[in-house]
């Protein structure tokens, strides 16, 4: 059924695809550190040497009973629930920037734990229920 | 195959649209109602909840008909058949439309519960390259329209924008990104309580009748074209 031109075609194809695919392989490895939106805690952690004048962005959990306010002036521990960062902040917080909620912290780190954050964004997990929903998950607890 | 003749496909093309038409509205006025009234609160986000309902079912759809577009444009390549053309091009402006429309509500949704309009994390910026890549599609078909070359270019963009897709898709899995896990999984269950997730449900089919309604006319718009250029046959 498939006739000889048809047969080219597909070959041409084909070829296309697979050169396609080896590019952006090699993109993604050269781009691989790039991709990645924060670091952890951990991967912070392990650096070798701190850059003082680069932004970096950190993500994780807020740790609990560790937000501190004075002022304007917010401090507060990141945690993986391995290592742990201590975040200073001054002004405005994200809504839902609370206590054992996700965080990304934007800014400088001046040692391997402590960091002066530029900017706070709130991370949102994918958890969507009402809040009756939430107290009744709670009291299970 | 007198069903593919131009009188009897436009004949069809039109009882689509008036059935359409007739349960649209309705439609619309219980998937809104569920929507914005019916359905509760988020715990966290309160009512910023409600702009997934859009969101949501945009995303889905600006990433289903760029996948239809590939097949449907790599087959075109292969085989040659003229009515995938005019299908393709008659899809392609509303995928557009509704990644945009996830693009800029996903916007307005991260100003109150992130704290951003936008991030260059992976999730948005694959979406911003479909986004790019819709854009190039629907100029190629401008400017090479009716140039030899033109089934080439199209394949050589969806074959690019067809990688792209898994990577939108998985980018929330494979690295760190501010944009959240996928909510509904294919296999197990979701984690969107069930009250929610009847209007994402409603408005995911209102927003479907609309696609078929916009296609359907630019299909016959293209048909008619094609007619008065005085091709008997598809």
């Amino acid at each position: 059924m498939l006739t000889k031109k048809i047969k080219t075609r597909l070959f041409f194809l084909s070829s296309v695809i697979f050169i396609t695919l080896l590019f952006l392989a090699f993109i993604y490895f050269s781009l691989k550190e790039n991709i990645l939106y924060f670091k952890t805690p951990s991967e912070i952690s392990i650096v070798d040497e701190i850059q003082n004048n680069s932004k970096i962005r950190v993500g994780g959990m807020v740790k609990k009973d560790s937000i501190q306010q004075n002022n304007k002036e917010i401090k507060f521990i990141l945690t993986d629930y391995k290592k742990e960062l201590i975040v200073v902040y001054n002004g405005a917080v994200p809504n839902l920037f609370s206590e054992e909620r996700g965080a990304v912290v934007e800014g400088k780190l001046n040692d391997k734990s402590y960091l002066i954050a530029d900017r706070i964004l709130a991370k949102h997990d994918e958890n969507y229920m009402p809040p009756e929903m939430k107290k009744i998950f709670e009291n299970a607890k | 195959m007198d069903f593919f003749s131009f009188g009897n496909i436009i004949v069809y093309i039109d009882k689509f649209i008036k059935f359409i038409n007739s349960i649209f509205f309705l439609v619309l006025i219980i998937g809104l109602s569920f929507a914005l009234i019916i359905s509760p609160i988020d715990y966290l986000q309160g009512d910023a909840v409600r702009i997934m309902y859009v969101h949501v079912p945009s995303a889905w759809i600006g990433l289903s008909i760029f996948s239809i577009i590939a097949i449907g444009t790599l087959f075109n390549f292969v085989f040659k058949i003229k009515n995938l053309y005019l299908f393709v091009k008659s899809l392609a402006p509303i995928g557009l439309l509704f990644t945009c429309l996830a693009i800029v509500t996903g916007s307005l949704w991260g100003k109150p519960t992130w704290g951003t309009w936008w991030a260059w994390d992976a999730r948005l910026t694959s979406m911003l390259i479909l986004m790019l890549f819709y854009v190039f599609f629907i100029i190629t078909f401008k400017i090479f329209k009716d140039s030899e070359k033109l089934p080439q270019i199209l394949s050589a963009i969806s074959i690019l924008g067809a990688i792209n897709i898994p990577i939108i898709k998985y980018s929330v899995e494979w690295w760190s990104t501010l944009h959240q896990p996928a909510s509904i999984k294919i296999i197990g269950t979701s984690s969107i309580h069930s009250s929610m997730l009847v209007p994402l449900f409603l408005m995911l089919l209102v927003l479907l009748l609309y696609c078929a309604l916009i296609f359907l006319m630019k299909y016959k718009t293209e048909i008619i074209k094609i007619k008065k250029k005085n091709i008997k046959r598809l």
